[in-house]
Formats: structure tokens, sequence, C-alpha cells
């Protein structure tokens, strides 16, 4: 690990964007296989059981199991949408038509650099965050730069020049706008009581953590703020019951109907990206982040074990371990919710984000403005 | 470094600023917007106003500019005939131009540009800077802000529901 700080900054910064890359869309693959393994799972089915790579799959139990968890799929997959001709229908706008894939997945990749994986203290006992982009407005930065996201949606719809994914477009941005505010408002509450009275003002992510790990997590302390953040959660990712833009029993496929292959393959990626750091945050601002236990962080750990839990590389591999943990429970639950509830009806969809969700978190910011002035000065 | 990133940022905010006035097709000249945006959000953190660039992101490049969008797709304004200017607004858009630029020039031959000095910031301490200036140096500034922003909502409000309240009528 010192070997690695002695390396060119340049080239650190390089192999950390690189490992974080790797880690969203090695995540995004087998989010993908999740998402099949546990449908199949609910629906009393397999799932993709027979994709194997010849000399693996060769290896006696190893290779059969692992042929039979569906572990080599993604690969078969992503070579699929590579490979894969792919037509551009000729009544669109090819302009915007192909520049809206990738808009997809720009705030996914953008907002990562934002998201903390946990801590490094070396041996001088610094604590060094394992993050790419240690910015002091982290939040905002993400609620920033997701807010882009919707473009690529309504573009899609738009330049496709055809009725269904035009009303997909045209619903992603009322719903986009829609539950960004009440997603905004939600966590609010959590930023009064980290920066309480006397405090100097940080929207860090790192804050939060390092706050929730000296007390206790958000869960626990604000519910109501953690039950609207993840429900906009959802409408913002466009997961179900919240996938009104390509609801695909009312709009054919929404509004990637005309796209295939490659361009199909980023609108995918895209919302697991979506999903994976949606999951993260969630876990930094009310699962205490990289911390194991509520109320009990690395820090109490070690000092009770008198084990080196939280320095060194061990403490950064733990963190990191704990908060991937978190990351992959989050999936598995947007997965659960998609494959049990049905989706809601459009106007629903409005009602919950305006009438319910805005007013009840609004409500929440006062309550909690109110405690803090009353109790925390 | 910081000069190139300057010009870089300025010749996109203002290169896409005349694309919104030229571009005939309304999404592209809402696309434009967008980008003029991103460019100003761009120099905000040349400046290190970085509150200031995430904000321009939220609200303008993530909201405002997305109800442009979804009101032009409603509306279906694909392309837009060209306009012939009468006389009277050549003249008067020339003039309103002449102004501007000796405006600009004025202010900036100047002697002393002068702007109120900044409080020292601790680090993180931006935010919290922001905030009291909001509420003590800035507070009639920001409460006529807010005052317009209700009558518009209020105006809002009204208008749509004046239309709702004759259609049912018509209904019945």
């Amino acid at each position: 690990m010192d070997l690695f700080f002695q390396l060119p900054l340049l080239l650190q910064l390089l192999i950390k964007a690189l490992l974080v890359v790797a880690v969203l869309m090695g995540g995004c693959m087998y989010s993908v296989l999740a998402e099949r393994k546990v449908s199949a799972w609910i629906q009393g089915r397999t799932g993709p059981n027979r994709t194997a790579i010849p000399w693996i799959a060769a290896i006696p139990l190893i290779g059969r199991f692992l042929q039979r968890l569906g572990i080599f799929q993604p690969l078969a997959d992503g070579g699929k949408f590579l490979f894969k001709e792919e037509p551009i229908p000729g009544h669109v706008n090819w302009f915007y038509f192909n520049l809206a894939p990738v808009l997809a997945l720009v705030p996914a990749l953008t907002t990562v650099t934002v998201v903390p994986f946990g801590e490094y203290i070396d041996s001088a006992g610094q604590r060094v965050p394992l993050i790419l982009a240690n910015l002091d407005l982290g939040i905002l930065f993400i609620f920033a730069i997701s807010s882009i996201g919707v473009y690529s949606t309504i573009l899609a719809g738009w330049s496709s020049n055809s009725r269904y994914p035009f009303l997909g477009g045209v619903r992603a941005s009322a719903q986009l706008i829609s539950y960004e505010i009440a997603m905004g408002l939600s966590v609010l509450p959590l930023f009064l009581i980290v920066n309480g009275p006397g405090g100097e003002g940080s929207l860090s992510l790192i804050r939060v953590v390092h706050w929730q790990a000296e007390s206790c997590w958000f869960l626990f302390i604000a519910p109501v703020s953690a039950f609207v953040f993840l429900i906009s959660l959802f409408a913002e990712t466009n997961r179900h019951p919240f996938d009104m833009p390509e609801g695909e029993s009312e709009l054919v496929g929404g509004f990637h109907t005309e796209y295939g292959a490659f361009k199909f393959g980023l609108f995918f990626t895209a919302e697991y990206a979506h999903m994976i750091v949606g999951s993260a945050v969630f876990a930094l601002l009310f699962l205490g982040g990289w911390q194991p236990c509520p109320g009990i962080s690395w820090d109490k750990l070690a000092l009770w074990t008198s084990l080196p839990l939280n320095a060194g590389l061990l403490g950064a591999m733990l963190a990191v371990a704990t908060f991937l943990v978190k990351i992959v429970f989050f999936v598995v639950v947007f997965i659960w919710v998609r494959w049990t509830l049905p989706r809601f009806r459009y106007d629903q969809v409005m009602r919950i984000g305006w009438r319910v969700l805005l007013p009840l978190s609004l409500a929440n910011l006062i309550a909690y403005a109110i405690g803090i002035a009353v109790f925390l000065q | 470094m910081s000069a190139f990133l300057f010009y870089l940022f300025a010749t996109l905010t203002l290169g896409s600023a005349l694309l919104v006035v030229l571009n005939r097709n309304a999404v592209s000249a809402a696309m434009s917007l967008f980008l003029a945006f991103i460019g100003m959000a761009g120099l905000f953190v040349l400046l290190e106003a970085y509150f200031l660039a995430l904000l321009q992101v939220m609200v303008y490049a993530g909201a405002v500019v997305v109800i442009f969008v979804f009101i032009v797709m409603l509306l279906d304004v694909d392309k837009l005939p060209r306009q012939r200017l009468d006389k009277l607004s050549k003249v008067a858009a020339t003039l309103a131009f002449a102004l501007m630029v000796t405006g600009v020039f004025w202010l900036f031959n100047k002697e002393q540009f002068t702007a109120p000095a900044l409080p020292a910031e601790a680090t993180g301490a931006v935010l919290k800077t922001y905030g009291r200036q909001l509420f003590t140096t800035y507070l009639l500034p920001m409460q006529v802000t807010g005052f317009l922003l209700l009558s518009a909502m209020i105006g809002v409000i009204v208008i749509s529901k004046k239309s709702a309240l004759a259609a049912t009528e018509e209904t019945q």
C-alpha cells in the first residue's frame, strides 16, 4: 500500500479510476445475472444454467457448479450485445438517437467518483478515504449529476420519432422531476443533524459516515427520511414499481423500443449502474457506509478486541467488503421488489410523488429542524 | 491550464448560447441551452464557486431545460418557420446590442472594478458563508425573488385551474 502512494499521482488516479469502473461494470454484469436468477427463483424456474467456457466448465465439481449458477452467462450476453447487427430505423433523428444511450451511462459513471468505498488508516494514523474525488459537496454533486440523467430517456423517446417511445419519454421527464424534489428534501434532516449547531457546514458523504460511526445509523434516527429516499430511489432509477417510461405491457418497450444491440445494451447497463450507485448512496446515508453494525464502528471493534481491525490494509479491505455487501444486499432488494409488486398506474405514480412523498418529506424536514433547534442547542 | 480551461468553457457557453438563438429545431435549441448552462457551471468551478456550479447544473441544466424540452415535445414544434424581422425590430435590436456593447466596454475600462472583499473562508465553510450572506447581507433581494417566484406559482395554479374548470363546465 505504501508502494502505491509512491507512484506518480497521475498513475495513482488512473489505477483508482480503472478499479472503480471495473467494479461498477462488473457489478452491472452480475446484477443482470442476479436479476435473472432471482426472478427465476421467485417464479420457480432455474434461470440461465447452460453457458459454459469449455476448459473451466470441464473442471470436475466446481466447473459444473459454476455453470449451474450461470457465472459465465454475462460474458455471453456481453458478446451478444457487442456483435449483433445494429439496426438504426430510418425515421429517427440520427444525432440524438445515438447520443441518448451514451447520455444514459454518463451520470452513473460520473456520480460514482464521489462515492467513498471505505477508508485506509496509514501507519501515521491518517485517515485516507478510498474515493476518486473527495468533494466537500458530495451529496449535492450526486443530485446535480443524476438530475441530468433524465435527458437520455427524453431524447431517446423523442428522437425515436414513434408513438410508444415518445410516451415513455414524456412520462420519464414528468416522473423523474417529481421524485427528485422529494428525494432532495428527504436527506436534508440528515445534514441538519450532521452539521448541528456550531458545526462548520459540510455536505460530504464521508462526514455522514463518520457521524454515524460515532452514534447510530440514520436508518434508526431518521426512518421517515430513509423511507422517502428509498421510494424516490426506486422512481429515479426507473425500477419497478415505478418503471413508467418502459412499462412493457402498455408501451411495448417504452423509450428504448427502437433500440437494438449495443445501444440497448448501454441503456440496460446504465439502469443497473444507477441501481448500484443508488444503493451505495443509500448505504452511505442511512446504513453507516462501511461500518459493520448500528452503533458499532470498526474503531470500537478494534478497541474491544484489540485486533487491528481498522488499521492498515486489513482495515481497508474489511471496510470495502462491508460496504460492498451492503450494496449487494440493496441490489437484491431492488430485484426482489421488481418481481413481487405490480406496477403502479401512471396517475398513481404522480399522486404518490406530489401528494404523499412531497408533503411527507417537507413535514419530516420541519419536524427535524424544530427538534434540532430545541434539543441540540 | 486555467486560462485554457477558461477559454474552453467561455467558448462552449457563448457558442451554444448562439446556437440557442440560431437553431430552428426547437429541441436542438433547448439542448444548446443545456450545454450553455454546463459551460457556465464550468466557469463557476474555475472561479472556485463550487456550490454555485452545482446549483447551476441542478436547477438550470437538470430541471429548467428539462421542462423546456418537455413542453417543446408536447407542443410538437419541430421546425420553426423562418421569421422575417420587420424594420422596427431590426433597428431596435441593433440599438440594444450597441448599447450593451458600450455598457460592457465602459464597465471594464473603468479604472477600479471594485467588488466587495469576500471573507477569508476556512475549508468546508463555503456553504455556511453562503447561507449567512444570503440571510444577512442579501436578505432583501432573496425575499423579493422568493415573492416573485411565489406569485408566478400562484399564477400558474390560477391559470391551470381556470382551464380545468372551463373543461368540466363544458362537459356538464
